[in-house]
């Protein structure tokens, strides 16, 4: 029964990394990927390791699995922000279809003050 | 079962390498590879479910680390900044 629950969380968490990858592959600019390449980490991986985690119980593999967790919840926003603001600053272009860009008013309020 | 969604993850990788290889700009391969390493760390988990041995998930958990040291480098680097600032 623990089992089954566990490969219930792993079963959804897989469909949210596939999805996370066709939007890495179809959507037409950085930002975009980078937005749903977060699904495929914040849901896929993450309900990948809680599975894990009622599967193996209270043992050394499921202890591994919540720092597993842990680390990558609060680690992988951190690189993808660090990552999107560097290469905003690189110049890599917006999308044209894109209607909003506050970090360019930003940039251009700091640069009057 | 887990052999399944082992290979659906096969699937998703290769995606990402997809991606690693067309992407226009260098910023698109490093969110590729970023993901690329998520994905690694989903496997290791599910090897160490496949196989009991708990060391799958020791290596995943270095793996997670390494990552962010390794994207957080090459973000600095796309910004023309250098390594020591």
């Amino acid at each position: 029964m623990r089992e089954n629950i566990g490969y219930l969380f792993m079963l959804v968490g897989i469909i949210f990394d596939a999805i996370g990858c066709i939007g890495l592959i179809r959507l037409p600019d950085l930002y975009n990927r980078l937005q749903a390449s977060l699904k495929c980490v914040a849901m896929g991986t993450s309900l990948i390791l809680i599975g894990t985690m009622i599967i193996a119980g209270f043992s050394p593999v499921g202890a591994k699995a919540f720092l597993c967790l842990v680390f990558i919840l609060i680690i992988s926003p951190t690189t993808e922000h660090a990552l999107a603001r560097a290469s905003y600053i690189a110049g890599v272009k917006l999308w044209e279809g894109s209607i909003i860009d506050k970090l360019k008013e930003d940039i251009e309020a700091g640069k009057k003050e | 079962m887990i052999n399944l969604f082992m290979i659906s993850l096969g699937c998703c990788a290769f995606l990402c390498l997809f991606r690693i290889a067309r992407g226009p700009t260098a910023s698109d391969r490093a969110v590729a590879i970023d993901i690329l390493g998520i994905m690694v760390v989903a496997f290791g988990a599910f090897m160490s479910i496949k196989t009991g041995k708990e060391f799958y998930l020791t290596t995943a958990l270095v793996w997670t680390l390494l990552n962010f040291i390794g994207v957080l480098a090459l973000s600095k680097f796309l910004e023309n900044r250098g390594f020591d600032d």
